[in-house]
């Protein structure tokens, strides 16, 4: 058994010792940078904690040496705590210094500094303070709502009926709504909401789930027994792989990641303590993905780690791309011989805008490629109501299906997931719709049909518009964006602004970013947060904004970006 | 399952969809894929292939796996919860059982057993849900304006937004005035408070911050098994320190050190777990009991973590809830401005029982502010807690006052639940201490009994032979003869030789006195068989 305890490191001391992952040229992905990333947000963060409780401001020190910016921070965050200075010295228990080393090695760009920074800029918006912008545009993060979109009707009929019952009198819910409330009800506790579900989900919405899939795959069986109903995909994706880790040395769990990927996942994989794999996708060829690549990494990886687990983000996030049905098979068959065990990350399912695309389940793939996979590849898919035409993140509904998974692990995962009881029962009420949507003949069905048409092709049209309107600018190029959220372009940054960015210890892109946030007040992530080629800079945006504003943004973003290259020229 | 067998799914297919029947039947886990006759169209394939098809190792096995997750425990749905499921379906199928059917006694999971939700608080939910019932004359008023309220500190209006990872800002502010009102005016600040999903997640949250190299984490015996359970995850190491029970399960000062000097040969002791009131043993700590855990925790340089889930449920006369945040800052400089301390709340227990929607928070006191940054990484990294669970959370704290059209039902809602539960705890004392062979001290908080039970020496020995823990022996045979669900006091741990197990007081008050007779004849039956 690996002895577990973590070394009396600092985890990033720790870590540097590791091999470098991925290509020696492009050893950086989201390693170097990100560990920056995560000091500035450290500083940031205090700094928001000081503005809140109404501190005075200090300069953001963005480029300050992190002794000192931090502890200015610190100093300010005291005072919020209303905490007189510590008389005798005596140390705090928990300290930078003294807690769990990998939780500190844990980076999330997406909702990182930047987006504190633009935290910071609303507060001061809020008192008046005078800025080139009047407002700013969150495009950092895939969250519809937020940004106008309007939830589903029925989806929000069912779950209010669900959690206030006396409503299945009112003669103003119709009565599709109601049977889809009353038959949830019948399967909780108590008929409540509030009694916590099976550690799994709540049984009939399992059920559901599989017959949506079922419908999904063209009759490809799903058990509702391999169904696991989650907090958000996130919860699925970090409890398959926290089950998955195992070994020491150079027997340690391996983990696959597409570069540009999710932070999520590199998250999750310093959590765990397991080796990041990075695989490239291909640029060039609208972000594809190469099986060579995935050979070339998981070959290299051997030398350091026990590669075991290769995870897929289908549609892609940042990149936008929708697999061919050829290349899952040949990830599939890549899986099989190198046995890896399979995640993919499909919570855009409903998310494709490409004529010529189409989404395909590695769950179907897998039955129609035949026994020899469809028995043996170990899978886990993820689905969630936060994205698609729903967009209900706040929920926090997800769930997984788990295939060919062993039946001793089925029971260890149920025991871990009983830990914390059961995903939120409102989050399990609200995927139940989106798997068991009106059908024809129903009252809502016309409606529902409406409003989820609309919204996607919405989303088309932003998608296409978003891909044009870049790729007018000269120094940024843009894939098409075939499916998901997101624009993922490339942004040419010249050689004086990385010197800048290096001057105030920060990676070029998210320099850039920066600057964009405080002269536009347009919130973006920095493709350094999701890993990029070396020597290659991104930004993340998502296509979110109504296409008005989308618009607006577009134009705005190009402005400053003509501005940045004559001013670094 | 076995529907799904002749679907056509070309040559070869059942040697997956076989394994199944076996997973079904829990006798024959583990024998998977071996001893089972190869079906009769593989005879024709070379030897060599079907082997290789047949033994071809999972990636993900019982070996492979994270180690740290296999030695996770979790009694209260562990076996005796599976158990219960599987005879809830047989009940379904017809077969004939002692019992009509299967009472689960063993969570504290309040609408299942019945209780009715609060109303004005699904009011306010169902508000924010579907906004569009802002315009019904059917809501009161001040449901609709705690309902605008959240709506508006909503991103786009709509609980279907992210929130703010460490919860939405209104909500933590009427979080911060809840606890100042509480804690007699003593100050508290919305930075400092994070909300979570069910207090479990906070827990969980905070003992990951501070588990680094062989950390020590001191909880009670008997202890809520979140805590082991999270321990094992961690791979921290677990001190116990342990109640007593001949004190109505008091927290002993000599004991906490006696469990602190001995971890400290093999661990840094960094963290000491409270639950107060508790569980599963229900005592109620008194003010100086509280102020002498702070003074150990201080001396000792301990992280402090109160679970204080049950603030809500006190029943005994003569005791009172005291927070550990108004005792500690009562008790000034300089335990008030040095000793670190997280305290927790949900909307799971109460007189709410909202369980289902994973609503809670966390107040952290004098932690370190770099901590509490890293704290809220690590929060964004799962976006937010669950926002219809943070709008209930944000009923709890803020709910109707006097002169509000709610207040009187609210009150009265309130306080039915909180005097039934009264009264089935001092029923629940009284029959079990009834019985001969039980011993029950006095619940005087939380929702649970934890009787003592003595077991025949037959019953120890058959027990063995069966491999099982003797209470969880006498706790399946109460599930199979009864259908009254309970959990084994092994799954909280106690004592070398005591047996105990725990009962939640949640079922209706004509139930309950049901199962409490049931339950002391099976256990007279019991003892008479095995003596």
């Amino acid at each position: 058994m690996w002895c577990p305890a973590p070394p009396p490191l600092p985890a990033s001391g720790a870590r540097a010792q590791l091999p470098r992952i991925g290509r020696t040229e492009s050893a950086s992905g989201t390693g170097l940078v990100g560990r920056r990333t995560a000091r500035a947000m450290q500083r940031a963060a205090g700094l928001v904690l000081g503005l809140r409780a109404g501190c005075c401001q200090r300069s953001p020190g963005w480029g300050r040496s992190r002794g000192r910016g931090w502890s200015s921070a610190a100093a300010e965050a005291s005072t919020v705590l209303k905490l007189r200075p510590e008389k005798n010295g005596r140390e705090r228990i928990l300290t930078p210094e003294s807690m769990n080393p990998l939780v500190k090695a844990v980076e999330y760009a997406v909702r990182g500094p930047i987006l504190l920074k633009a935290g910071e800029i609303e507060l001061e918006l809020q008192r008046g303070i005078k800025k080139p912008f009047t407002e700013v545009i969150k495009a950092n993060i895939g969250d519809a709502h937020a940004m106008g979109q309007q939830p589903i009707t029925f989806l929000r009929q069912v779950v209010a009926l669900c959690t206030y019952p006396n409503l299945l009198d009112s003669p103003s819910f119709p009565e599709d709504a109601k049977n889809r409330a009353r038959r949830i009800l019948k399967a909780c506790g108590g008929n409540s909401l509030g009694a916590y579900s099976a550690s799994q989900g709540v049984n009939c919405i399992r059920e559901d789930v599989a017959a949506y899939i079922e419908r999904r795959d063209g009759g490809v069986p799903a058990d509702p027994d391999n169904i696991y109903l989650t907090t958000g995909a996130s919860d699925g994706i970090t409890t398959i792989l926290k089950i998955l880790v195992s070994g020491g040395g150079k027997s340690r769990t391996g983990v696959l990641i597409p570069i540009p990927q999710y932070p999520l996942y590199s998250a999750v994989i310093s959590e765990l303590d397991a080796i990041q794999v990075n695989y490239y996708l291909d640029e060039e060829n609208c972000w594809a993905l190469d099986v060579n690549e995935l050979r070339r990494a998981v070959t290299e990886a051997k030398e350091y780690c026990n590669p075991k687990v290769l995870c897929i983000i289908n549609p892609g996030n940042p990149t936008g791309q929708v697999q061919s049905r050829k290349c899952i098979e040949e990830v599939i068959h890549f899986a099989w011989e190198e046995k890896l065990f399979l995640l993919a990350d499909e919570v855009y399912q409903d998310n494709v805008y490409a004529k010529d695309c189409q989404f395909h389940s590695f769950k179907k793939v897998l039955y129609e490629m035949g026994p020899e996979y469809s028995n043996n590849v170990e899978l886990a898919s993820f689905h969630s109501t936060s994205k698609g035409y729903m967009g209900e993140c706040g929920y926090r509904g997800g769930y997984m299906e788990v295939i060919n998974l062993h039946p001793e692990i089925k029971e260890q995962l149920v025991k871990m997931l009983s830990v914390r009881l059961c995903p939120p029962v409102s989050g399990q009420a609200a995927m139940d719709i989106v798997v068991n949507p009106p059908v024809p003949g129903e009252e809502s069905f016309e409606q529902f049909n409406r409003e989820k048409e609309f919204v996607l092709s919405n989303l088309a049209q932003k998608a296409k518009l978003t891909e044009d309107l870049f790729n007018q600018v000269p120094g940024i190029h843009c894939n098409p964006l075939q499916g998901a959220m997101y624009a993922f372009p490339r942004i040419f940054i010249p050689t004086k602004a990385i010197e800048a960015a290096k001057a105030h210890k920060m990676a070029p892109d998210m320099f850039y970013c920066m600057k964009l946030l405080e002269e536009t007040g347009i919130c973006v992530v920095p493709g350094s947060g999701f890993g990029q080629k070396e020597g290659t800079y991104h930004l993340r945006m998502t296509i979110l904004p109504p296409a008005e504003k989308l618009k607006v943004v577009l134009e705005k973003v190009k402005d400053f970006h003509i501005k940045f290259l004559q001013k670094y020229a | 399952m076995p529907g799904l067998l002749g679907r056509g799914r070309g040559p070869g297919a059942p040697a997956h969809f076989s394994l199944y029947p076996l997973w079904d039947n829990p006798g024959s886990q583990g024998s998977v894929g071996e001893g089972t006759a190869p079906p009769p169209h593989r005879t024709k394939m070379n030897i060599k292939q079907l082997k290789k098809q047949e033994i071809r190792e999972k990636v993900l096995t019982i070996d492979t796996m994270n180690p740290r997750v296999k030695n996770i425990e979790y009694a209260v749905r562990g076996p005796i919860l599976l158990r219960a499921m599987e005879l809830e379906r047989e009940l379904k199928q017809g077969v004939k059982k002692p019992f009509t059917e299967i009472i689960r006694a063993n969570i504290g999971d309040a609408h299942a057993m019945g209780q009715k939700p609060i109303t004005f608080l699904r009011q306010v939910l169902a508000l924010c849900l579907y906004p569009d019932l802002l315009s019904s004359s059917s809501f009161p008023e001040d449901a609709k304006k705690r309902a605008e309220r959240i709506l508006q500190a909503c991103e786009g209006h709509s609980v279907g937004a992210y929130s703010a990872s460490p919860g939405i800002h209104v909500i933590r502010e009427d979080v911060a005035r809840y606890i100042e009102q509480r804690d007699g005016g003593i100050p508290s600040s919305p930075e400092n408070i994070f909300l979570s999903t069910g207090a479990s997640q906070a827990i969980v949250t905070v003992l990951k911050l501070l588990v680094a190299s062989r950390t020590g984490v001191m909880i009670p015996i008997p202890q809520y098994p979140l805590y082991s359970a999270t321990l094992a995850d961690l791979n921290a190491v677990q001190i116990n320190y342990y109640l007593d029970e001949e004190h109505q399960w008091a927290l002993d000062m000599a004991e906490l050190k006696r469990a602190l000097e001995q971890a400290r040969n093999s661990c840094e002791p960094r963290v000491l777990c409270v639950i107060n009131p508790g569980n599963p043993t229900g005592q109620v700590l008194s003010r100086e009991n509280i102020e002498s855990v702070i003074r150990f925790a201080f001396e000792e340089h301990l992280f402090l973590l109160a679970d204080e889930v049950y603030q809500d449920n006190v029943y005994a006369e003569g005791s009172k809830f005291h927070s550990f945040k108004k005792v500690l800052m009562e008790m000034g400089s300089p335990y008030s401005e040095q000793l670190e301390l997280a305290s927790f709340h949900s909307c799971s227990k109460g007189y709410m029982g909202e369980c289902g929607f994973r609503g809670g928070y966390t107040e952290v006191v004098n932690m370190d502010p770099a901590v509490q940054q890293q704290m809220l990484k690590l929060m964004s990294v799962m976006l937010c807690p669950p926002v219809p669970g943070q709008a209930l959370m944000n009923m709890v704290v803020n709910p109707p006052q006097p002169g509000e059209p709610s207040y009187q039902q609210f009150q009265k809602e309130k306080k039915t639940v909180l005097a039934d539960l009264m009264e089935k705890a001092l029923l629940t004392e009284k029959i079990f201490n009834q019985q001969p062979g039980i011993r029950c001290n006095p619940v005087q908080g939380a929702m649970y009994s934890f009787p003592q039970i003595q077991l025949p020496p037959k019953a120890l020995e058959r027990a063995k032979e069966l491999g099982q823990a003797a209470d969880m022996f006498f706790c399946m045979q109460l599930l199979e003869e009864t259908g009254i669900c309970v959990v084994p006091g092994s799954g909280f741990g106690q004592k070398e030789g005591t047996y105990h197990f725990r009962m939640t007081l949640l079922p209706p008050m004509e139930k309950l006195k049901t199962l409490l007779n049931k339950l002391s004849q099976f256990y007279v039956k019991f003892t008479q068989q095995y003596s």
